[in-house]
């Protein structure tokens, strides 16, 4: 099969759907910007024109209300953030309009509309430049959120957003940008709401997001030399969360580590830690290990950067730690 | 035809029974908060009748408008329906929004009314949304927003009227300066209350109007909503008016210290809905019977919404979690 890059993913999916559905359309700070979002909108507006493709001031909670506000005539928007951080300025368009807009007028009017957040951190960029809301976003009824780990399923949950009636959150992060996969050339559809295995195993389950699915398979490899079996799950989707999948895995291997490169407390991999005890606590071997970013704002050091965030290397330990 | 309005007959008659149907509603609506029989908290729109009727007036069905958390009187001038609205009200199944948004949560997407939203200015920029989305689909509409004097203290209020102005989008933002937002004075609140001297920072007709004259709001409305509609953008109309009852609820809240007798009789003897009834009766559009008429009329229909509010069903227990998503 055909291989691109995670951001010519991207990249290939804006200009398919853009030039497919009149519906569809692309509004944020930088979108016309030939490096602010990586290479992701290359192309865009020069194909487009600047209507559809609609590079905006800063004004993050006007913008994102603008694109609900379409989004109710039916149209089908993008709105895309640079940087996570920025998007608390967007929070009560996020949280008090756009998710609960469904659910305060009784499901009569929806909102098809994709907010589209970049983890962008690394490189000295400190606190106001790295942040990954996941969690934040996952915490708020009415909101999908979607965590594409590999080029495969950039493309098809960013249709699948696109196409979703409900608001999602759809959330991808630069350091993956590099990656290089398998991509159909059509349009096609990774559904929302279905995890994935990434190598199957019997001893220990890990379930990760984003850019920790790529360390999690980092880790197995290294692990599999050492005579441990990892099963690795990629939730895709936070929410709602495959939870089918999940429990299945740990019913079999009786071990969990949960891998999310958010903060700890009231994180994501705190909440998929509950699931698994509130349901099939009796199937546990060992406790449930997090690994999370630990609750303290993103440094700028690198020496403190490379302290901050997990790889594969804790990965790696938090395992053979519960095989001690 | 009113040669000196170049308002027919037949409007001028609609925008009476209009203001005099939303007045009636929120009083009744008060009466039913005080006796308890209604809960959920309702911010009436008495004595701003003028504003959301001229401005709604002048608009197509077709047209979006979008509400505040004072948000009766802009269902009901753009044609919502009263029974549902006071279904919702008492938190029926029967109501606008099955139950689930109430008072400042109402909706009536078949008339252009998406919905109406209780964070102050948070409705804004989806006004500007809809405009946006007029304007990609060549579409003859536009779009309203009205929010409060308070509203103009937001960010959301200025990054709206710059985005809108600077996409030349057909929106008309609508002050209603009631020269409260809730307990504290504009004075209290603004560098500067001419509100509508912020339309100047951002390239577009800005203009103080009486929004207690419905012919004047109507006027004004229609030159901004015209302007919008040949593509040259947005507009701001800031209208003067006063809420006769509190911030929220159906009391007058002379007792808190808030405001003073003289100030609230001086505003009600400019009511609106007098003053056009006035103007009817001097230009024989209506006759004094049937302007009684009309009053007698409006008050059954409100008995009879009143009964069909009451008769209506709760939602189900569990149906708590329906409308979350759409697939619930």
């Amino acid at each position: 099969m055909r291989k691109l890059s995670y951001v010519q993913a991207i990249n290939e999916t804006l200009h398919q759907v853009i030039k497919k559905d009149k519906n569809v359309f692309l509004i944020g700070q930088g979108v016309t910007s030939p490096w602010y979002v990586g290479a992701t909108t290359v192309g865009l507006v020069d194909k487009f024109g600047d209507k559809r493709i609609i590079d905006t001031p800063v004004s993050e909670n006007a913008i994102t209300g603008v694109a609900a506000g379409a989004a109710f005539t039916g149209m089908r928007p993008i709105v895309m953030h640079p940087r996570m951080d920025f998007m608390y300025y967007a929070m009560d368009q996020i949280a008090n309009q756009i998710a609960n807009w469904y659910y305060m007028f009784g499901g009569q009017v929806n909102v098809p509309i994709t907010i589209w957040g970049i983890i962008n951190r690394g490189g000295e960029q400190a606190a106001q430049h790295s942040q990954a809301l996941q969690a934040m976003f996952m915490h708020i009824p009415g909101l999908k959120v979607v965590m594409p780990s590999n080029p495969f399923d950039v493309k098809g949950l960013l249709i699948s957003a696109i196409y979703d009636d409900n608001p999602v959150v759809f959330i991808d992060d630069r350091w993956l940008y590099k990656i290089v996969g398998d991509v159909p050339e059509e349009i096609y559809t990774v559904p929302i709401g279905k995890g994935a295995i990434r190598k199957k195993g019997k001893d220990i389950t890990i379930v990760a997001t984003g850019w920790m699915v790529q360390k999690a398979i980092e880790s197995g490899s290294i692990l599999q030399k050492d005579g441990i079996d990892v099963e690795i799950i990629d939730v895709r989707t936070l929410k709602p969360l495959d939870k089918t999948l999940i429990f299945k895995s740990v019913k079999k291997t009786g071990r969990l580590v949960v891998a999310d490169a958010g903060w700890r407390t009231c994180g994501v991999a705190g909440e998929i830690s509950a699931l698994v005890t509130e349901n099939i606590f009796e199937t546990l071997k060992a406790p449930i290990k997090r690994i999370a970013l630990p609750d303290t704002p993103a440094p700028m050091s690198s020496v403190l950067e490379q302290a901050y965030y997990p790889d594969a290397d804790d990965i790696v330990t938090t395992v053979k730690n519960l095989f001690k | 035809m009113n040669k000196k309005l170049d308002i027919s007959s037949a409007v001028l008659k609609k925008m009476y029974i209009t203001m005099l149907r939303i007045r009636k509603f929120e009083e009744r609506t008060g009466e039913l908060v005080a006796g308890k029989e209604i809960i959920c908290p309702c911010h009436l729109y008495i004595g701003q009748e003028a504003i959301a009727t001229g401005v709604c007036s002048a608009l197509h069905k077709e047209d979006y408008v979008f509400s505040t958390h004072r948000s009766h009187g802009h269902y009901i001038a753009k044609g919502g329906d009263i029974k549902t609205l006071m279904a919702e009200l008492y938190g029926k199944i029967t109501g606008c929004s099955k139950g689930r948004g109430g008072s400042m949560h109402i909706t009536s997407p078949d008339i252009g009314f998406p919905g109406s939203s209780a964070i102050v200015g948070g409705t804004i920029p989806l006004a500007v949304g809809a405009a946006l989305s007029f304007s990609l689909r060549k579409k003859d509409n536009v779009s309203v927003a009205f929010f409060g004097d308070g509203a103009t203290n937001e960010g959301a209020f200025y990054e709206s009227l710059n985005f809108a102005a600077l996409k030349k989008l057909p929106v008309i933002f609508v002050c209603e300066n009631n020269f409260y937002s809730t307990h504290m004075t504009i004075s209290d609140c603004l560098s500067d209350t001419r509100i509508y001297k912020k339309a100047e920072m951002f390239k577009m007709p800005g203009a103080r109007i009486d929004g207690n004259d419905v012919l004047k709001v109507f006027k004004q409305a229609k030159e901004a909503i015209e302007y919008a509609r040949e593509g040259k953008g947005p507009s701001l109309l800031e209208c003067l008016t006063y809420r006769w009852r509190g911030h929220v609820g159906p009391n007058i809240d002379l007792d808190k210290g808030l405001r003073t007798k003289e100030e609230l009789e001086s505003w009600m003897a400019k009511c609106p809905i007098k003053r056009l009834e006035t103007f009817l009766l001097k230009h024989n559009v209506l006759s004094k019977s049937e302007t009684h008429q009309i009053e007698k009329e409006i008050e059954r229909e409100i008995e009879k919404i009143v009964v069909f509010a009451k008769k209506g069903s709760f939602p189900k227990a569990n149906e708590l979690q329906k409308y979350v998503f759409t697939e619930d």
